[in-house]
């Protein structure tokens, strides 16, 4: 019988992975340099990949562990604006960031380092909402985490240091395709061991029946927690990116809406799938952008094509599948058995599908 | 009987002024087997329920291994040794019956979420121990050939089995049965209950068995405890169970009234 775990198979899926992530990597390079991505384009794909960490973070939380949080965007706006703050002191202090030939190797240390900072504190204050929050259930830890969500957006707009409601600007441009792209498969990466690891297991038992999870020695509190915190760990590192991205910062890009987006994103792609999220996020960017010759109808076309994948595939687009590469691959040497229609486009960036 | 695993003594648990149970007691030794009867209503799933440490009795005091019991959380009762099953099954359904099982092992394992993430040699040497046991542990219910399955496809009968198997896991010393044979053929009990008793001489455990099948729970077990009300009516042998004017006055009503 087929054994769930199993080093070598695990190796060289990493090594097909690995393989498939610098094919997906040398493409957008080399359309960029051939000039068939414009800088615009180029844009989309950053807010892509900031969509991707954004919804894959909240996968933890919504799919694995089954709890709807609505203040996503909160942990990405403490992210964001900790990071920005630190490169902006990092500036204004005289050490160079960039030069107008690009990011200098200062710049490099400091984006990293403002990443991890801004992981810390968003998963600081993951902690500290996610213990008192998660003692309930559903509906209520749906609602604190929204409270969450609107506080910190309400003192991120009265408090000085942030810039207050005028917001926070020349923040350096420090994120570059090269160092996101390969941070967003790391990401992504880290989150499938996760899952598969004792740990993911764990959160997967709660989901399922939080009752027998207790009777079977998990502690429920614990995993919980765990799970809440890495999520807000990512979205803090997301809103960072973001910061570096945009070199502006508003309170009111965090809003509600914002948390939403981001559930819609968890939801379309099927619960409980981080393949889901990374095509669902990938999709639900670029469609109204793709869209805008449609003007005013484009959010008319988005909301419908929400609706018509939520009438016809309630559980989401992948529901609880997750695509492996490897599977495929070995599938398509043996040319009898029938190969699974969709998935195919979700070739990008599952690292460490075992 | 050799020294007991589990002592029970004065349990008692009230819920505003019902008091649900009163006065509990209860001894079990190693490896036996012991059923705990009532009509509907008469408190044996609140028991449990006392055991596993889902409800704080307010008075009373449990020893496991002499050890006391009171006041810990349920997966601190799982790791002391007291595992159990539901009256109603409470799988993980859609996590496949080898990974239901494996949970249960989680609270024995010891790599952290570092070597987890990155894979270290812990990982692998621990995931693949703990898979085997689990194979084996499924090997013994007779249930390998599901290992990859979704818990939810399963047949009824292998649920049932399966939360068994998944209570064992644990590494109990006591496992706690919540009607294991409700809704099962008259097949599928004699299977379940050669499984149990399997389970018994293989790992040594001790059973308390909730159950409504009597002539299942007579031709099981070595002593059954009734209760009626919260309180204990009779406790003895399963032939003198079934003479005692109590008991039967319980079940069927007494002229009296």
């Amino acid at each position: 019988m087929k054994l769930y775990v199993n080093q070598k198979t695990a190796y060289r899926s990493y090594v097909i992975n690995l393989i498939a992530v610098v094919l997906v990597f040398l493409l957008l390079k080399g359309l960029m340099s051939a000039g068939i991505i414009n800088s615009y384009v180029a844009g989309v794909c950053m807010t892509v990949m900031i969509n991707i960490i954004l919804a894959a973070s909240l996968t933890l939380t919504t799919g694995l562990l089954g709890q709807i949080a609505l203040g996503h965007a909160g942990f990405m706006s403490v992210g964001a604006y900790s990071a920005a703050l630190l490169v902006k002191h990092a500036k204004d202090s005289g050490v160079v960031l960039s030069t107008p030939d690009g990011i200098t190797p200062a710049g490099y240390g400091y984006f990293l380092l403002s990443l991890l900072l801004a992981g810390v504190v968003a998963a600081f204050f993951g902690l500290i909402v996610g213990i008192p929050a998660l003692r309930l259930k559903g509906d209520y830890l749906a609602i604190i985490t929204l409270g969450f969500g609107e506080i910190i957006r309400v003192i991120i707009e009265n408090v000085k240091f942030t810039g207050g409601a005028q917001g926070l600007s020349g923040i350096p441009r420090l994120a570059s395709f090269d160092v996101v792209f390969w941070l967003t498969a790391l990401i992504i990466a880290i989150l499938f061991a996760f899952v598969r690891s004792r740990h993911g297991r764990a959160i997967k038992a709660i989901r399922e029946d939080d009752i027998a999870s207790e009777a079977c020695g998990i502690s429920n509190t614990y995993y919980k927690v765990m799970a809440f915190t890495m999520s807000a760990f990512f979205a803090g590192i997301a809103g960072a990116i973001y910061a570096q991205q945009m070199a502006v910062l508003g309170a009111k890009t965090f809003n509600f809406l914002k948390s939403i987006d981001i559930l819609v994103i968890v939801v379309l792609g099927g619960l409980g799938s981080l393949t889901g999220s990374i095509v669902a996020a990938t999709g639900l960017t670029i469609l109204p952008e793709a869209l805008r010759s449609f003007s005013e109808y484009r959010m008319v076309i988005y909301s419908l094509a929400l609706i018509i994948v939520m009438i016809f595939k309630p559980s989401g687009l992948f529901g609880n599948y997750e695509f492996s590469l490897t599977h495929l691959l070995s599938k398509l040497r043996r040319p009898k058995s029938n190969t699974p229609a969709a998935g195919g486009e979700s070739k990008q960036k599952e690292v460490t599908k075992a | 009987m050799t020294e007991s695993v589990l002592k029970v003594e004065h349990l008692g648990i009230a819920f505003g002024g019902l008091k649900a149970v009163e006065d509990f007691h209860l001894e079990i030794g190693k490896s036996e087997l012991v059923g705990l009867i009532g009509p509907n209503g008469a408190g044996k799933t609140t028991i449990f329920n006392l055991l596993t440490g889902v409800y704080q009795p307010t008075e009373g005091a449990i020893y496991l291994d002499g050890v006391p019991m009171v006041g810990k959380k349920p997966h601190q009762m799982v790791a002391a040794g007291i595992a159990r099953t539901f009256q109603n099954i409470r799988l993980f359904k859609e996590l496949t019956v080898l990974e239901n099982v494996m949970v249960s092992f989680n609270h024995t394992m010891k790599y952290s979420i570092l070597s987890g993430i990155l894979r270290t040699k812990n990982y692998w040497k621990e995931e693949a121990a703990a898979q085997r046991r689990a194979l084996d542990l499924l090997r013994v219910m007779h249930m390998e050939d599901y290992a990859d399955q979704v818990a939810a496809n399963l047949p009824y009968g292998q649920q049932r089995k399966l939360e068994i198997a998944r209570a064992l896991a644990t590494g109990a010393k006591i496992l706690l049965l919540d009607e294991p044979a409700a809704g099962m053929n008259p097949t599928e009990t004699t299977q379940l209950m050669d499984a149990i008793q399997t389970i018994r001489e293989k790992f040594q455990i001790s059973v308390l068995l909730i159950e409504h099948d009597m002539s299942l729970v007579m031709s099981v077990c070595e002593r059954i405890v009734v209760i009626d009300y919260g309180h204990i009516i009779a406790t003895g042998t399963p032939f003198e169970i079934a003479n005692n004017p109590k008991v039967i006055g319980a079940y069927l009503g007494t002229d009296d009234q």
